[in-house]
């Protein structure tokens, strides 16, 4: 059978006009040296993210050195008394504060948080869940001075006229609930904390909680299982590594809180057994008393403090990132803290 | 001892959108029962009608009468209690991979209060060999992970699991899709010993496997029972000329 | 009854208080929630008239005056902060999304998670030993310096995210066509993760406008106008601050009344964000 003859190429007949056309499209060269542009351009954008760190560190650093050299790190910390008028800077009172209002706000806040979240991922009627996301979302959207305000004029007054008394009245044996119900004091701290750390702990819970396969919840019931043994046997238990992990960054965040703290907890710096007692956090003494600092050495003993709470808050928060991320497999966080 | 299941005008849906219609079939007690069809032919949601797990997706719901035994499990009992009495094996395995071998077995028992130390061994080693699990993990039952066992291993610890209660009925939902074709054996071994004892129901693609393993089978289509024969009926000489079509992979 | 049912209805019981107590759970955490922009309301609207927007602070006794320059002076720190925040925040996120598929990529993402965590307090101690030391004085541009740091950390995650959901064939469509990388990034990537980026950049807005513990020593607050930005200046959470915590009456009710505002402000910014995501995901999202 004999091939038709393949055709012999059309002539290019170019359109007038086509040749100008295709000189103006950016040539290779100059696209070559835009991009490499544009990446350096990015580059510094990112690298500023280095820098910041970079200088946080360096000027922490440096203007503690003096406070450092001074009293060195296991002096300064375990110091009780702290009286900058008269040379006397222990900054154990700080330490104490921090973690018992954290402590506290952790203790309130972490049961509330599990069950919104367990509600809102596993019980809730589905209409609802936007809306509960929403407001819980709003609840952290305030900003810590509006908590303080409302903590000194609203929570205050509630807890010095009805809680304390309360407590004192029935709780009153343990050392805990001792001393006159001023409202302000360790309590208040405790409690307005946990209302800021509640949303964190709650959306991050609820994301680990999202992550649990289904056939592991329908394993549970196809053995009989009610709802609330499912939602224990398999969906708390299989994302328990993350749920740390949300509380651990929710104590991150307790940790640095200034504002709102520093509005109720009564600035002194004392070490008391009673949660009614005023107390002092790291955070707060530096709020407090950085601009009124009159010498050197008290700039730089408030400069070692925050060194110490930057120290601190790092570590908790890498640590709760990578509980985190080990149950959602590196899906980053919906949640900026 | 199994006992026979009475299906009678079950209805089934997906939020508005109707996936079973109008089912009625006896499910013969000690005997297995294959469910063939093509996909999305509501095959997977009659068998989870059959234990009430329906339910649990949200949006949908079942109506009509399944008796299971003399029990009609839609009404005046509790899903719970049902689910308790049947088991539940699924297309791909479930262990719980926080617990251990042992612990997943158990699991289904101490959910119902068992705590006897004692009386928990004997179910667990009772149950794994039931599975033909038993001796490849007798040595390591408290200290690997359910989760650490290969495909076929963990089909098998989900069979056990959902042995240990003693259920009156086993579902399978292809319980063995997943799993290479040594596992899938094992596991139709396993299901001809079980037939002696329990009430199977099996959903499967493979109509090799509904032969091998089935006394009486059911072809669905679109949500609809078509035949429901004995399985040598059904693949030699169908009634329905759908049923035939899909025997002889005309379409599915 | 037979202990089998016995057995049973306890374990609905147990069901039955558990899914009480969840309920119960979210009926408390909104409790507070309802509070405090009920008391907000309350107590912040009977002050808010037009003088409290547009006069300055009067001694106390005088009675009167308002928070008007708290609001202009946290607009300028806001807008100072802006400047610095938004571009670099973005310019970072960029880079981890598309040219940071490796080690050093990493190395950012996780730099700016540990920032973000850094308390805000610290922020300002470093900005105030960087800008205001060596400018001698206080002054809105060390304030915004302050918030555009915070700001930073916080839009590059959010930006990297959002170019990470933009599918590669959507780039390779780009580069197919002979698109430059560096145009198919801003025009073709970046124009549609928009409406995610721009929720980022609000998100991030709205958390800075409330911070007063970075404005401490860096803005300073001011009793009185100013609108350079290399003076003291001041803000309108700082001011609630000075007022909340001063013993006169006359400034508690300012307070409330100025905690509205910023709340009212934050709170606009949130449902924006939503309404232009809930639209923006439908266009960027294919």
């Amino acid at each position: 059978m004999k091939l038709a003859p393949i055709p012999a190429p059309r002539p290019k007949v170019v359109a007038a006009g086509a040749e100008a056309r295709r000189v103006s499209l950016v040539p290779l060269k100059a696209s070559r040296f835009a991009d490499k542009g544009f990446l350096l351009l990015v580059l510094a954008c990112g690298l500023s993210l280095l820098a910041i760190v970079g200088l946080i560190i360096f000027e922490l650093i440096q203007k503690s050195q003096l406070s450092i050299h001074q009293f060195g790190w296991f002096k300064f910390f375990t110091g009780t008394n702290w009286d900058p008028v008269a040379g006397e800077f222990g900054a154990l009172p700080f330490i104490y504060g921090t973690i018992t209002s954290s402590l506290l706000a952790l203790a309130i806040a972490v049961p509330l948080s599990i069950g919104v979240a367990v509600f809102t991922t596993e019980m809730c009627p589905i209409p609802l869940r936007g809306p509960i996301s929403f407001l819980t979302e709003l609840l952290a959207a305030i900003p810590s001075v509006v908590y303080g305000l409302w903590a000194i004029f609203v929570l205050a007054p509630l807890l010095r006229n009805y809680v304390q008394p309360f407590l004192a009245t029935y709780f009153g044996w343990t050392s805990l609930f001792s001393g006159p119900p001023f409202g302000i004091g360790m309590l208040a701290a405790g409690v307005i904390l946990a209302v800021m750390v509640i949303p964190i702990i709650s959306s991050l819970t609820r994301e680990v909680l999202v992550a649990v396969p289904q056939h592991q919840r329908e394993a549970a019931l196809a053995l009989g299982a009610t709802r609330w043994e499912m939602i224990r046997m398999s969906v708390l238990r299989n994302a328990r590594v993350g749920i740390v992990g949300a509380i651990i960054l929710g104590l991150g965040r307790a940790l640095g809180e200034t504002m709102a703290v520093t509005m109720v907890i009564g600035n002194r710096p004392e070490i008391s057994k009673s949660l009614f007692a005023p107390g002092y956090t790291m955070a707060s003494v530096i709020a407090n008393e950085f601009s009124e600092a009159t010498d050197d050495l008290y700039l730089s003993a408030l400069v070692h403090i925050a060194l110490a709470l930057f120290l601190v808050t790092i570590v908790v928060n890498i640590v709760a990132r990578l509980l985190v991320w080990t149950v959602t497999r590196g899906a980053p966080p919906r949640v900026h803290v | 001892m199994g006992v026979g299941i009475e299906v009678a005008g079950l209805n089934a849906w997906f939020g508005a959108t109707q996936a079973l219609y109008d089912i009625t079939m006896s499910i013969a007690a000690n005997h297995a029962t294959a469910i063939i069809g093509p996909s999305g032919c509501g095959k997977s949601t009659f068998v989870r009608c059959l234990n009430r797990m329906h339910e649990t997706i949200p949006g949908a719901r079942a109506a009509g009468k399944v008796n299971v035994g003399e029990r009609d499990i839609y009404n005046g009992t509790s899903a719970v209690e049902v689910r308790r009495r049947i088991g539940m094996v699924f297309q791909k395995p479930n262990p719980f991979p926080t617990m251990s071998i042992y612990d997943n077995v158990a699991a289904g028992l101490k959910l119902n209060g068992y705590s006897n130390r004692r009386k928990l061994d004997e179910v667990v080693e009772r149950s794994l060999k039931q599975a033909a699990l038993w001796e490849e993990v007798k040595d390591i039952l408290k200290k690997q992970s359910g989760a650490s066992l290969s495909g076929g291993q963990q089909q098998r610890l989900c069979i056990a699991r959902a042995l240990a209660v003693e259920p009156e009925v086993m579902l399978m939902d292809e319980p063995a899709s997943a799993l290479d074709p040594i596992s899938t054996s094992k596991i139709e071994e396993l299901i001809f010993q079980l037939k002696e004892q329990y009430t199977i129901v099996i959903v499967t693609h493979n109509m090799q496997q509904a032969a091998r393993v089935a006394e009486f089978t059911g072809f669905f289509l679109m949500g609809r029972l078509i035949e429901f024969a004995t399985t040598e009926k059904i693949f030699t000489t169908p009634s329905d000329k759908r049923t035939e079509d899909y025997i002889t992979g005309r379409f599915g | 009854m037979s202990k089998g049912s016995l057995r049973h209805w306890r374990r609905q019981i147990v069901d039955g208080f558990f899914t009480v107590s969840a309920v119960g759970t979210v009926v408390v955490v909104m409790v507070p929630l309802l509070a405090i922009f009920g008391y907000l309301v309350a107590k912040g609207i009977g002050s808010l008239n037009w003088a409290f927007l547009t006069q300055t602070p009067r001694p106390v006794g005088e009675g009167g005056g308002g928070m008007a320059n708290s609001i202009a002076g946290t607009a300028m720190i806001l807008g100072i902060a802006s400047l610095i925040g938004v571009p670099l925040g973005i310019g970072a996120g960029v880079y981890v999304a598309e040219y940071g598929q490796n080690r050093f990529g990493n190395l950012l993402r996780f730099t700016a998670d540990v920032l973000n965590g850094v308390p805000s307090i610290v922020i300002g101690i470093v900005v105030y030993g960087l800008v205001v030391v060596p400018q001698k004085h206080f002054s809105a541009f060390a304030g915004g310096v302050a918030l555009g740091i915070m700001m930073i950390p916080t839009i590059s995650r959010s930006t990297e995210e959002v170019l990470a959901m933009v599918p590669n064939t959507v780039r390779e469509a780009a580069y197919g066509l002979g698109v430059a990388r560096w145009r198919t990034t801003l025009s073709v990537a970046l124009r549609t993760a928009s409406a995610g980026v721009i929720t980022g950049v609000m998100l991030a807005f709205a958390r800075v406008a409330g911070e007063t513990a970075p404005l401490l020593f860096t803005a300073f607050g001011n009793q009185f106008w100013n609108l350079k930005p290399n003076q003291p200046t001041a803000a309108l959470s700082l001011q609630v601050f000075t007022f909340a915590i001063s013993p006169f009456d006359e400034w508690h009710r300012q307070a409330w009344a100025g905690a509205l505002v910023l709340i009212a402000l934050i709170v606009i910014s949130v449902a924006a964000v939503r309404y232009v995501a809930s639209r923006g995901i439908l266009k960027g999202a294919h």
